[in-house]
């Protein structure tokens, strides 16, 4: 499960979270009433501000929308069913929808669900070199239809931690921009991943920068900590003000038939965070908290491994970032971790970061180099 | 350069948010707005049930994480909405031949019971409401893949039920469609059978092998007896109709914006529960992967706390009492005011919307005249109507319909 702990395995609710709600629940002006559809004002505003930064010339030139959604899944299942209503024509259940391969599992049904019938994989990962296939995403991206709809992880690449990097993802866009290739973001790590909530979002806020019109599914439960109030927005970025009012309006309808409008509960939690200096900092602080104790798994997991001498290069485990890594673990070498040393880690050979704490780190390394060593 | 949007339309406005809109902008100090679908005090004020507050006083005393619910949602809240549905001596319920899965509040819950119909209920693709029904059931069996058809409901020369009429459509709909039922405090026209009425309606979609669905919004919000409000949906079951069923806990316990709701299927026995689980998760994973904590756990708290139980049973009668109060006052100050009218339907309906018989001209003054705002279809909700302006209410009425 994609959810933190802390060095004692523990799940963290976040003390700025805890603060915000002390403070909600002392606030008898509150009540329980409905929000508007597409969820509270100050949410959506700050949620999108995060996004796309507080001097993205977007939000300066009032070109942008959002959507509250349950949870970066309700975000993207709202920007699927849009883009099958309204892109590329109308009701154009044929435009094609590429998805990096792997990603996360649920991309594929939410837009299966969302009534595309044209699903298809881009090169991502390159099991070889362990890193990213660069030549065989822009490869697919040139030879994909105009107009085809491509997920983006905007960090944190789920499952594999494996990002472009800032020069490559100008490649990517360059590409897409002269393909007209639709860019729709999945941002569920802002934060998390570099512990800077601006470095984060470099690609999405390029991607801006370079007049693209995209959609960006953001999640709150993993830089929140709100995991089960299902806290999320859908950033619309178009171009122009008049667009963006028709494309929400839209989506209004689609939310009123889905959820009619979102949980209060988590919003209220994440706007009155954004909007105040003092707890906006201080979550930044938490933020950076969690993402440090993961890169310190990491780094510490990485010498391990070189000290052990376990054959291979471990270089891996700390270029990429996030939650996420992909060992490199074949499913033998996996299933031994699994069986022998009960270690659990998915086939893929993906490793959750936050399950490693100092106190299980040399097992760890040592199961791996087993793992390694013993199983070919 | 262009936008991929050019040619999208702009949505037509949502017809009960223009009526609250134009009653802000109304300046009148009179003005009532009788378009709200939330409960207000007698004060016109929203109200938060003490039980709500207890329960969130204990969840804020314990020191829970905030770890992702299972798909399916809150177990204690899904068995405790059953039971509150079902009624703890329901055979269905204690043989666990049924699956009960949270949802989004009512709209989750049907959406979900629509994909769920939609991709596993082969025989048909039509779902049949009540004419007239709440504004948002269509869409939402539309976007979910079904057909609607409709059935006589609401008699308008009357203000009541068409019961012949129901009868007469619901025996030629075709075997093996959906039949959608309100199980109380119809919305919009608060027009409910009576029980005589409702053992005949089961028999009629036994005979005709119909599936039913029953939209409960309302448990305890319209007669102020859970039980009582639930006696149809029991009743169904009984006679061995193995409905599908959605919740709301918006309305009964005050949890709007929470989204608290539950969408249920009785089931031949335990083993087809489970397999009929598995696909709803199915459903609502690439929908938002698992729902919000908060709403059901306050629910959850409440339902399974004796006291709090106890608590919350007498404040969804004190909302319900002051709804029938309001009722009650009103046809009273309308015969004060010298109306020759038959306005019996006002307190014969129930719950929390009235369909008042008037017309679209007479709505149309009464906004602009009274600054009293209402659908144009005549509804009211009888929850924007206080002590203190119900004689301006009937004094309105009366001038717009002698």
């Amino acid at each position: 499960v994609a959810a933190y702990r802390t060095d004692e395995g523990q799940p963290w609710v976040l003390p700025v979270v805890k603060k915000v709600e002390h403070m909600i629940a002392g606030d008898n002006s509150l009540n329980h009433e409905y929000l508007p559809i597409l969820g509270l004002p100050e949410f959506r505003a700050n949620a999108s501000r995060i996004a796309l930064g507080d001097d993205s010339p977007a939000i300066k030139e009032n070109r942008i929308g959002s959507v509250q959604s349950l949870g970066g899944t309700g975000a993207l299942r709202i920007g699927a069913e849009f883009l099958r209503r309204w892109y590329n024509g109308n009701n154009n259940t044929a435009t094609p929808v590429y998805i990096s391969a792997p990603s996360w599992e649920n991309h594929n049904s939410v837009f299966v669900d969302a009534g595309f019938k044209d699903i298809r994989t881009y090169h991502y990962w390159d099991a070889a070199k362990r890193g990213l296939d660069l030549q065989g995403l822009l490869d697919d991206m040139e030879k994909a239809p105009e107009f085809s709809i491509f997920i983006l992880h905007a960090c944190a690449h789920n499952p594999t931690g494996t990002d472009p990097t800032p020069d490559q993802w100008k490649q990517i866009a360059a590409v897409m921009k002269r393909r007209f290739l639709f860019p729709f973001f999945d941002s569920a790590y802002q934060g998390f991943a570099s512990g800077s909530l601006d470095k984060d979002a470099w690609a999405v806020r390029y991607f801006v920068s370079e007049g693209f019109e995209l959609f960006c599914a953001q999640s709150f439960s993993k830089n929140f900590g709100l995991y089960n109030e299902r806290v999320g927005n859908l950033t619309v970025v178009g171009k122009d003000a008049d667009n963006v009012q028709r494309v929400l309006s839209q989506m209004e309808k689609i939310v009123r038939t889905t959820w009619s409008n979102p949980p209060s509960q988590g919003a209220r939690i994440v706007a009155t965070t954004l909007s105040s200096p003092q707890l906006f900092a201080e979550w930044k602080d938490n933020v950076k908290t969690m993402a440090d104790r993961v890169l310190l798994m990491r780094s510490e997991l990485r010498s391990r491994l070189e000290s052990l001498g376990t054959p291979g290069t471990w270089n891996h485990i700390t270029e990429q970032i996030g939650m996420f890594s992909f060992t490199g673990l074949n499913p033998k070498q996996v299933e031994y971790m699994i069986k022998e040393k009960h270690i659990y880690l998915m086939a893929s050979g993906r490793i959750n970061m936050c399950g490693l704490t100092t106190k299980n780190l040399d097992y760890v390394a040592k199961s791996i180099h087993e793992a390694v060593t013993k199983i070919q | 350069s262009s936008s991929w949007w050019s040619h999208v339309e702009m949505g037509p406005p949502d017809p009960i948010l223009g009526v609250t809109e134009a009653f802000k902008r109304d300046t009148n100090s009179k003005k009532m707005n009788l378009g709200v679908g939330a409960y207000r005090d007698d004060n016109g004020k929203p109200y938060v049930l003490n039980c709500v507050r207890k329960a969130e006083a204990m969840i804020a005393s314990k020191k829970m994480d905030k770890e992702y619910l299972p798909i399916g949602g809150l177990a204690d809240f899904t068995r405790a909405s059953a039971e509150l549905a079902l009624g703890e001596n329901s055979e269905a319920f204690k043989s666990g031949r049924y699956v009960t899965v949270q949802g989004i509040s009512g709209t989750g819950s049907l959406r979900i019971g629509a994909n769920f119909l939609q991709r596993f209920f082969k025989s048909s693709r039509d779902v049949y409401l009540p004419k007239p029904s709440w504004g948002n059931h269509t869409p939402i069996f539309r976007d979910a893949g079904l057909q609607l058809q409709a059935y006589r409901y609401y008699d308008p020369k009357t203000c009541s039920l068409d019961f012949s009429g129901a009868m007469d459509d619901i025996s030629k709909i075709p075997e093996k469609s959906i039949i959608l039922l309100h199980a109380c405090a119809h919305n919009p026209t608060g027009v409910d059978p009576r029980q005589e009425q409702w053992k005949e309606l089961a028999a009629l979609v036994k005979k005709r092998n119909l599936l039913v669905y029953f939209d409960m919004a309302y448990q305890g919000f319209a007669s102020g007896d859970i039980n009582r409000d639930a006696w149809a949906v029991r009743y169904f079951i009984e006679q061995g109709i193995n409905v599908v069923l959605s919740q709301s806990y918006a309305k009964n316990m005050g949890l709007y914006g929470e989204r608290a709701g539950a969408f249920t299927v009785i089931c031949s026995d335990a083993e087809e529960a489970k397999r009929v689980e598995s696909q709803l998760k199915i459903l609502i994973r690439p929908m938002y992967s698992n729902p919000p904590l908060n709403g059901a756990r306050i629910a959850s708290i409440i339902l399974n706390t004796p006291e709090l139980r106890k608590e919350w049973l007498v404040e969804v009668k004190g909302m319900a009492d002051r709804i029938i109060s309001m009722r009650t006052q009103l046809v009273s100050n309308l015969k004060k005011e010298g109306s020759s009218h038959n306005w019996q339907h006002i307190t014969d309906q129930i719950g929390m919307f009235c369909f008042t018989g008037l017309k679209p001209e007479q709505v149309e003054r009464l906004t602009k005249e009274f600054s009293i705002y209402m659908t144009k279809d005549g509804r009211i909700s009888v929850a924007g109507v206080t002590s203190g302006n119900v004689g301006y209410l009937a004094h309105a009425i009366h001038q717009v319909t002698k």
